[in-house]
């Protein structure tokens, strides 16, 4: 590294710094991000439900895309341990001022890859923008079925080979069915929830950021196993701990 | 009935979401619909008609209750025995738009529709009406829903005008058939029987077909050309023909409305010119680009 590019990156940290300080004079959401956080496990006990294979035989592509790796219904994700993917994790009381209303910037995305919706459930709060895209050779349509008198409205758009993204917002809490009338096997979930939320990976874990000290209910949504909510209080400097277990039907 | 149960799951999981009070159907009350129907915006605008919701009042209950229902939420006597079901007007979802999918159509949309009824469906044509009887229906069908009082219609999808019919044009719009893949639910010939044909649910999860472009039916949307361009632009909201308005660029719609005249069973004049390229249907199987 150079003397030059050295000196750039002093003055971008105290910029940054100072942007940061600015922010906790403001009151505004960059003085509550990272001060507190909530996390922990989601599991399943008992045996995990099988997950049928699919036949994708109505679209040669996709049953080439799976030559090597078959699909499978991915309505329970199950990982080492009982770890259970794919649960919604958000705050469903205790939020107030402004994390409650911010609205993230980054940009979640729903990727239509080997004729499968990667990831099967997507989070996103009200109003954030989120992507759909395709990386298929083969065309989908997005055909998101909000419940009716929720607030949100469905719409139907194909997506050919190539197709730009669609980018989007929900106007209301819910978690909207979305599936392709063409691939009638793709099913998925995109979830809007109101404030701060987090997505279990693969071992089950979470961790919702963002939220400034305080006394919170955490729900914990799964698409088959519904939700389940624990009172959680964080402290400053010291996150919140909740850990689910959801019981195989 | 598989469907049902997804359908259960959907309300619980939304319901369960929001911790919101999830009144679905039942959310606009009689005495809500009321009040509104006393307010100015409670109105249609057709050209220069103004339609008012309370002068249709009574053609309503004597003509379309029996299907569409007493509160229009689509559940009349003889809903039971029609297939596919009348129109929820609570939740103003229409097939035949001039807008983008999820938006609401404007009042000549449905104006129009009152007048053409649907083929190859229970809803006739209502064409003995008058003018205003017409346009006061369409003020009634609003007062149905909520979503009229906070949403605009959408933005009407832009048609340029028709060109030239060329046998170039119709080679390319048979290629935007295959590229989008029109095929996979309405076949490579256009007789409904794409592979996804047989598994097609509408919104409410009852089997519905694609249309069959051999069998020549009338558009339930439209006969004209420029009906055609709209409804693949527009989509049909509530079943599961998407909109194409962001893949498919103007020159290349026209070209594939001249294609699809190819596929119906009348003389037509792109018939006529399309003889010569002896246009054989695509297939299938040459998946992908
Ligand atoms: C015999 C039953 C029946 C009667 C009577 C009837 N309709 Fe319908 N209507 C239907 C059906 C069925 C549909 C849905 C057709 C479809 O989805 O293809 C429908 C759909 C509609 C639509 C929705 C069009 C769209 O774009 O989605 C409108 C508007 C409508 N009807 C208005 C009326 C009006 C106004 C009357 C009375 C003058 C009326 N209907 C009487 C059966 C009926
Ligand atoms: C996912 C399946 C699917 C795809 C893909 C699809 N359609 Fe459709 N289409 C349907 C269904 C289902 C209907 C019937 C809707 C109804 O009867 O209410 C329909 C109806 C139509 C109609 C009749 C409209 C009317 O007014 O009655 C036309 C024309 C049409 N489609 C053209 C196309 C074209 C052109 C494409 C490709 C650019 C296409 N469709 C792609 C499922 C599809």
């Amino acid at each position: 590294m150079n003397r030059n590019h050295k000196r750039t990156l002093v003055a971008v940290a105290a910029a940054l710094g100072l942007a940061s300080v600015a922010g906790l004079i403001a009151g505004n959401r960059v003085s509550a991000a990272g001060s507190g956080s909530i996390t922990g496990t989601v599991k399943l006990s008992g045996s995990p439900p099988h997950m049928k294979g699919i036949d994708m035989s109505k679209d040669p592509y996709c049953v080439k895309q799976h030559e090597n790796n078959p699909a499978k219904m991915e309505n329970v994700v199950v990982g080492a341990d009982g770890g259970l993917q794919n649960v919604v994790l958000y705050i469903s009381e205790g939020l107030s001022g402004p994390e409650a209303s911010a609205t993230p910037s980054e940009e979640p995305v729903v990727d239509q890859h080997n004729c499968m919706y990667v990831p099967h459930v997507v989070a996103m709060d009200v109003n954030q923008k989120y992507k759909v895209t395709t990386t298929d050779q083969t065309t989908h349509n997005i055909h998101p079925l909000p419940a009716p008198g929720t607030g949100n409205i469905g719409w139907n758009k194909s997506q050919p080979a190539g197709a730009p993204p669609i980018e989007t917002t929900w106007k209301a809490p819910e978690a909207i069915s979305v599936k392709c009338n063409i691939h009638p096997w793709m099913h998925g979930w995109h979830v809007v929830v109101k404030g701060p939320y987090a997505i279990s990976d693969a071992s089950g874990t979470y961790t919702i950021k963002n939220l400034p000290p305080g006394s919170y209910t955490v729900t914990a949504w799964h698409e088959e196993y519904g939700t389940q909510t624990q009172k959680v209080t964080v402290a400053a400097g010291q996150p919140g701990k909740a850990d689910f277990t959801f019981k195989a039907k | 009935m598989r469907r049902k149960s997804f359908d259960c799951r959907r309300l619980a999981a939304a319901a369960a979401v929001g911790g919101m009070s999830l009144l679905g159907r039942a959310q606009v009350t009689e005495y809500q619909q009321h009040q509104w129907l006393n307010t100015p915006a409670a109105s249609s605008h057709i050209g220069n008609l103004t339609g008012r919701p309370k002068a249709a009042a009574m053609v309503y209950r004597r003509y379309c209750v029996v299907c569409h229902g007493e509160l229009g939420d689509g559940n009349g006597e003889s809903a039971q025995w029609v297939d596919p079901k009348p129109r929820d007007f609570t939740l103003a979802i229409f097939k035949c738009r001039s807008t983008p999918t999820g938006t609401l159509p404007t009042d000549e949309d449905i104006y129009d529709t009152i007048a053409r009824g649907l083929d190859r469906s229970n809803m006739p044509p209502w064409n003995t009406f008058t003018r205003q009887e017409r346009a006061d229906l369409v003020a009634w069908i609003k007062h149905f829903s909520p979503r009229w009082q906070t949403e605009k219609p959408g933005q009407r999808i832009e048609i340029p005008p028709e060109p030239e019919i060329t046998p170039e044009r119709i080679k390319a719009g048979q290629d935007v058939y295959a590229r989008v893949q029109c095929w996979k639910c309405h076949g490579a010939e256009g007789r409904a029987n794409g592979p996804s044909a047989s598994t097609l649910q509408d919104d409410l999860g009852r089997p519905i077909l694609p249309y069959n472009f051999a069998e020549g039916g009338r558009f339930k949307c439209g006969t004209t050309d420029r009906d055609l361009y709209r409804i693949f632009m527009t989509g049909m909201d509530g079943t599961p023909m998407p909109s194409f308005a962001d893949n498919i660029k103007p020159e290349e719609a026209w070209n594939l409305v001249f294609y699809l005249r190819t596929l119906q069973p009348f003389p037509s004049k792109q018939k006529e010119i399309a003889k010569p390229l002896g246009l054989k249907p695509i297939n299938p199987n040459a998946t992908g680009p």
